[in-house]
């Protein structure tokens, strides 16, 4: 088959083969995790990305390094697409010192400086407030940097979304929401939590711009994110996304879903997986083979399997590990020589 | 030196450090236009414009929450949050985000930030806007907690808190701000430790340990005391995380008796930790029971004397003095 020299939202071939990778591997590495939990090698809640993967590539592929990105828990594909080693946050999984947080986060809780991962966050909403503030201060500073935050549809409900919002409003912070509207906030379905169908009169009511995109199609949600980025990063303030998607598992590894049908888990499975629908739009194009696809994804099975094996042959954590990095001078409850 | 209130000295740490350093900047709930609830930020707006002195909605979340992201890239915030009543909106916030984010992400943020606000009663502003509340954000690892009871210490407390490169929790009781002392001249620069408690007055016979406007207390107490031959040693501890608890022992050691004096309620506090400190680490020293004087386990009244009656008095500390020290101590 020849290979056209077409692009696809502005995009390359060879820029629309990159992201037919990353969206593999996260794919794949959430299998992995998954396998890992199950095997008893990682512990505690741990939330995938398998079904949503559109979302934060679609996204964090409009940023730069410089700029910042805050998730929710469900943030290993954040993570990994903003730049960060599969194998500091495979090693993260496993608590090994080696991980990104020196294996003292968790799932929940992966940060580089270095790519501008400012954390996923374990309480519902709370990465809101701080992503103003982080914005605020690259106004304050003059930095050309903006600030894309992720949260789910559960956080909408929380008082923190609308004084985040209003805040970034207000002061034209150089912020983009975005509400990864998986439809449940853990069990609860979105129409039985939400007085609204979506998000723009919310985004109205604190006068920001905002959109719902298509959260299966990562080329929608790309070219949205493009306009959201452009937009904030002139300095014309925040923007909101409701961007509709569906995780194809549960809430957490130990949640059987109970709430919603297999058939309608079958449904989004077959018919919108994003996966599936950006290879029809390559294979349409005529910008890549399945050849193409089936090579990306034995790269991103091979990544996976190496993370797990360099997460599983790290030491974990020295027990003195135990007593670092509480404060910068390490501080306790007591000041002196009867500490510890 | 010279006298100013405990507000005058606040204001002054605020600018001088403001003026020092471009990336401190304040925000809060009518800190600028309106000069703070307390006025402690009055002027300010004036000198630094709006950029550096910020008003912000009525959003307790918010003000915390984009105070902690402005200290992840690359600021100083001081946020004030009108009192410690209404930190509780902001304390997810500051528990959840500000005490953790260093551990749990291995060490690689900083939170350079500082939580002003006010706490305690006395001026009749009744249940939900008289509570101390200090061991609830000092029973939390990851946080500082200063608490001063004299303009010299709030000043010099306040320039090391902004310094400090965690999150402080910097706690100003609300009678405390016309209280006066003395500072050194302008242009004379000093701070104080966030980890060092210090001793107002020295005696031998009993220990009285307290903090923020108890101190004053505790001072005319010891006053009394002093009139029946009783010399109390008064320990402010200043900061309540960490607690200088080497300062305490080593006072226990030379006086054996301990009274711990705080306003705010028995049961799980301060005074209670301390007290089981003493205890752990300096048993072996006591010749009496820890004496505790505390605020009455009620919400606050707003009557006023309901509330007297809540809040510990000055007959109290030396009642609880006298009841550990034998007559034939303080005779000799």
């Amino acid at each position: 088959m020849a290979i056209s020299n077409a692009t696809l939202a502005g995009l390359t071939r060879t820029q629309l083969l990159e992201m037919h990778s990353k969206m593999a591997l996260l794919r794949r590495f959430e299998e992995k995790s998954a396998e890992e939990y199950t095997r008893g090698k990682i512990g505690g809640f741990m939330h995938l990305y398998i079904g949503q993967e559109a979302v934060g590539i679609g996204c964090i592929s409009t940023l730069r390094q410089e700029d910042k990105v805050l998730a929710s828990y469900r943030e290993h594909g954040h993570a990994i697409t903003k730049g960060m080693n599969p194998n500091v946050v495979m090693a993260e999984l496993f608590g090994k010192i080696t991980g990104c947080s020196k294996g003292k986060g968790g799932s929940m809780h992966m940060w580089s400086n270095e790519h501008g991962m400012l954390g996923g966050n374990g309480i519902v909403a709370a990465q809101l407030p701080i992503a103003a503030g982080v914005a605020l201060a690259a106004q304050y500073r003059g930095l050309d940097e903006v600030v894309m935050c992720f949260f789910g549809d559960g956080a909408v409900d929380e008082g923190a979304f609308h004084e985040a919002l209003n805040l970034a409003a207000l002061w034209k912070l150089p912020v983009i929401f975005v509400c990864e509207n998986n439809q449940y906030s853990m069990g609860m379905a979105v129409e039985k939590a939400w007085a609204v169908e979506t998000l723009l009169p919310r985004a109205a009511a604190h006068n920001m711009p905002a959109e719902i995109v298509d959260g299966m199609d990562v080329l929608k949600v790309y070219e949205a994110a493009k306009r959201s980025v452009e937009y904030t990063r002139s300095g014309k303030g925040p923007v909101l996304m409701e961007i509709k998607t569906y995780r194809f598992r549960g809430h957490s590894m130990t949640d059987p879903a109970y709430y919603r049908t297999r058939e309608e888990e079958k449904e989004w499975r077959t018919t919108r997986d994003p996966i599936g629908i950006f290879e029809k739009h390559l294979l349409d194009a005529g910008l890549a083979a399945q050849a193409d696809f089936d090579e990306n994804d034995a790269k991103a099975i091979q990544i996976a399997e190496e993370a797990a094996e360099f997460a599983e042959n790290s030491p974990f954590p020295e027990p003195e590990e135990l007593y670092n990095d509480i404060t910068i001078d390490d501080s306790t409850a007591l000041s002196y020589r009867y500490e510890r | 030196m010279r006298t100013v209130t405990f507000r005058d000295a606040l204001r002054e740490a605020i600018r001088e450090e403001m003026q020092r350093d471009e990336s401190v900047f304040i925000m809060g709930e009518d800190i600028a236009g309106y000069g703070g609830t307390y006025a402690v930020t009055k002027g300010l707006i004036e000198e630094f414009g709006e950029k550096r002195v910020r008003d912000t909605p009525l959003a307790e979340e918010v003000i915390a929450g984009a105070g902690i992201g402005a200290a992840l890239n690359g600021l100083r915030p001081i946020v004030e949050i009108m009192t410690i009543n209404f930190s509780l909106l902001a304390s997810d916030q500051i528990i959840n985000s500000a005490a953790k984010m260093r551990y749990m992400f291995g060490g690689q943020p900083a939170v350079p930030i500082v939580f002003r606000m006010t706490v305690g009663g006395g001026a009749q502003r009744g249940a939900q806007h008289s509570q101390m509340l200090e061991s609830f954000y000092a029973h939390i690892p990851g946080l500082k907690v200063a608490i001063p009871a004299t303009p010299y210490d709030a000043k010099g407390m306040l320039k090391s808190a902004i310094r400090d490169s965690n999150p402080v929790l910097f706690f100003e009781h609300e009678l405390l701000y016309n209280v006066k002392g003395e500072i050194p001249d302008e242009g004379e620069e000093y701070t104080v430790p966030l980890d060092r408690g210090d001793i107002k007055r020295e005696g031998k016979h009993v220990t009285i340990v307290t903090f923020s406007r108890m101190l004053h207390v505790c001072l005319q107490a010891a006053d009394d005391l002093a009139k029946e031959g009783i010399e109390a040693e008064v320990i402010d501890l200043r900061s309540v995380r960490p607690i200088d608890i080497d300062l305490i022992l080593d006072s226990v050691k030379k006086t054996n008796r301990v009274v711990v004096a705080e306003e705010g309620w028995k049961y799980y506090g301060t005074g209670q930790g301390l007290s089981a400190l003493i205890y752990e680490h300096g048993f072996d020293y006591l010749d009496a029971p820890i004496q505790h004087v505390h605020g009455v386990d009620v919400p606050m009244p707003y009557s006023k004397p309901l509330e007297r009656l809540a809040i510990p008095r000055k007959e109290d500390v030396v009642k609880a003095a006298r009841a550990i020290v034998p007559a034939v101590l303080a005779r000799g």
